[in-house]
């Protein structure tokens, strides 16, 4: 009953097939790894469905207010790598997050800016300067079909499309009107960020810090971790000193919230991000707040971690 | 950046050690007892899932509770920060803590409970997470022990039936650590009362309460890479069916041809969400055939359903899509 997640994107299984939007993209370069985001599908984790949505939201926001689109629209989310895509007509379209070279067949136009793509060229947004995830968006919001009311891949459950292959195309939804220069809170240009020398998380104890040391404590929040290349859209890994626990085993399984800084039992603590599993076992030593993680989901492998304590 | 970072992180819990009651939420504690791993630290295969070990459910008969109605919700209750917007309700008994969800569930849908983005049952918890503000979930943490829980409600509840065929490449080995025969493998199966006690692994798939503590099995010592969609596995004191082929360590004792555990483009999505009361329903009785079931499996003779199978809408279009990346092996992966 298994089926590629391609086919689910163009053929819904069941009830009335939507008629499709026009393809208005066509993938040139998908990159390393490419997905649909927007801002997830909150309210179902007792289902066993995680959040997911962009990792950097903010720059997902920022880039659909660049072009005047609402929040939620679906945006395209690289990682490291970039991707390129061919305009299949004219649309808006507008590069943030992940600093990175972008050109419009091969001529360099801003990072951060609204440019137009005319119908036929295409956009290449290059591998990130620095930063992991690059953000394209584009007037209209990518339109392939929500799942449980989101566009974005899930790549823990499956939900959502597939990431981008060459050669895919993807709708877009019909564009609003250009936003007006001027217009009181609305931004002109994402600002370029210096890329951080350290990755500074605060962490709010609990609901299991009681299962560790206060050794353990101090360690995570005295001690330098460095971003393991194993880290991915459901969660941060670090290297770095382990945690001692006071108690061996595992709980009675419980739910996870996002941002959550669980330690399995080698002890090196882990971020849960967008994709993260709903429940789990191993204690939560504490949870990173939300906007917090966005700067996570910006973190290279290598980059040091400092877990700073943030109450309880 | 492929890698799965909670690679390790599946499977299968000791049994916590039993909680201290009425400890303070803002009060750290100290660990009651520590408790030996059953195998080395992040040794891959895990023995099974969490168990039901404070609750004899074998004993347990529909109706029947722990709690005597309108029970203080602080009895035992603990309550644990999560983050700044939420809260983790721990308590004693997988009844109260049925109890306590089912109660949030009403004030929620009566409209007296602060917006709240996600209310996750566990076995021993209820998690409540992205409350609008942190005043608002430090409010609710402390009224919530005042707080008056009626006993869940057993009998008159809907039950979703799942029509399974007891062929499962597990039945024997199960029926050799219950000590009883394959055939009474199923009947003690079929015959038992589930309820969906939590949700995760993947979407749609429960973790079904309701075997006594004497039927617990361990997770088998060598995961299958592939288990398909259909299968119901056991372990620890949990029943559950792979909503989707997915690799997998429990112990399979049947399939559920007919039944459609996941399908995002039904609404509901998900068969079965936490407080769902399942059956499963023999298909492989020796009476009657059934001309449906043998064409589409093969097998004969295959008998009728004995109730309504209200579980099997739509057995076409399970579209549940796969993933490379998403390698569940993270997760407490059944």
């Amino acid at each position: 009953m298994t089926v590629d997640a391609r086919d689910v994107r163009t053929a819904p299984a069941s009830g009335a097939a939507p008629e499709p939007a026009p393809a208005a993209l066509e993938t040139v370069r998908a990159g390393a790894l490419t997905t649909v985001q927007d801002l997830g599908r909150p309210g179902h984790a007792h289902l066993g469905v995680p959040r997911s949505g962009a990792l950097d939201e903010a720059a997902h926001r920022l880039a659909n207010r660049l072009l005047g689109n609402p929040e939620a629209a679906a945006t395209l989310e690289t990682t490291l790598t970039g991707c390129a895509v061919r305009a299949l007509r004219p649309v808006r379209a507008v590069v943030t997050g992940a600093p990175c070279p972008v050109t419009v067949d091969g001529r360099p136009v801003p990072w951060g800016r609204p440019v137009r793509v005319p119908a036929g060229s295409v956009l290449d947004a290059g591998p990130a300067v620095h930063g992991v995830r690059t953000y394209l968006a584009f007037a209209g919001g990518v339109d392939v079909a929500p799942v449980l009311g989101s566009r974005a891949t899930d790549l823990l459950s499956g939900l959502g499309p597939a990431p981008l292959g060459d050669g895919d195309v993807l709708p877009l939804g019909p564009p609003g009107p250009a936003p007006s220069p001027g217009t009181t809170g609305q931004p002109d240009a994402a600002p370029w960020q210096a890329p951080p020398r350290e990755l500074v998380l605060p962490v709010v104890y609990g609901p299991r810090d009681d299962w560790f040391t206060a050794g353990a404590l101090r360690t995570l929040t005295a001690s330098s971790f460095r971003v393991s290349a194993a880290s991915n859209r459901i969660g941060l890994r670090t290297e770095g000193p382990a945690l001692e626990r006071v108690r061996e085993g595992e709980l009675a399984s419980e739910g996870m919230p996002l941002g959550a800084v669980q330690v399995p039992p080698e002890g090196r603590p882990l971020v849960f991000l967008a994709d993260h599993p709903t429940t789990g076992g191993y204690p939560v030593v504490g949870v990173v707040p939300e906007p917090a993680l966005w700067a996570a989901a910006q973190a290279v492998p290598g980059t040091p971690v400092r877990f700073t304590p943030a109450g309880r | 950046m492929t890698t799965d970072p909670a690679r390790g992180a599946h499977a299968a819990a000791t049994p916590s050690a039993p909680r201290t009651p009425e400890r303070p939420a803002s009060e750290r504690s100290v660990p009651e007892q520590a408790r030996p791993a059953p195998s080395a630290p992040g040794a891959a295969p895990r023995p099974g899932p969490p168990r039901e070990t404070e609750q004899p459910a074998g004993t347990r008969q529909p109706g029947e509770t722990e709690q005597p109605a309108g029970t203080a919700a602080g009895a035992g209750l603990v309550v644990r920060p999560v983050g700044r917007r939420g809260l983790l309700a721990e308590l004693p008994t997988a009844e109260a803590t049925e109890a306590l969800h089912a109660e949030l569930l009403r004030r929620r849908t009566a409209g007296t409970l602060p917006p709240v983005r996600e209310i996750v049952p566990g076995a021993r918890t209820v998690l409540l997470d992205g409350f609008a503000d942190p005043e608002t979930a430090r409010r609710l943490a402390a009224e919530l022990p005042g707080w008056r829980v009626p006993p869940p409600v057993r009998g008159g509840a809907e039950v979703v039936e799942i029509p399974v065929r007891y062929d499962g490449p597990d039945l024997a080995e199960v029926a050799r650590l219950w000590g009883v025969s394959e055939p009474e493998v199923a009947r003690i199966h079929a015959r038992t009362t589930f309820r969906v006690a939590f949700c995760g692994f993947a979407p749609g798939f429960g973790y079904l309460s309701g075997l006594g503590e004497e039927y617990h099995v361990p997770r088998r010592s060598d995961p299958r890479t592939k288990v398909p969609a259909g299968a119901v596995g056991l372990a620890g004191t949990y029943t559950g069916v792979y909503p989707r082929s997915s690799p997998g360590g429990w112990q399979l004792i049947g399939t559920a041809p007919e039944t459609v555990l996941w399908d995002p483009d039904r609404s509901p999505a998900a068969l079965l969400a936490p407080g769902t009361h399942v059956r499963f329903v023999p298909l492989d009785a020796p009476s009657a055939s059934h001309p449906e079931h043998d064409r589409a499996h093969g097998e004969a003779p295959t008998g009728p359903t004995t109730g309504p199978t209200t579980a099997t809408a739509g057995t076409a279009g399970t579209t549940t899509a796969t993933t490379e990346e998403g390698d569940p092996s993270d997760r407490r992966r059944p």
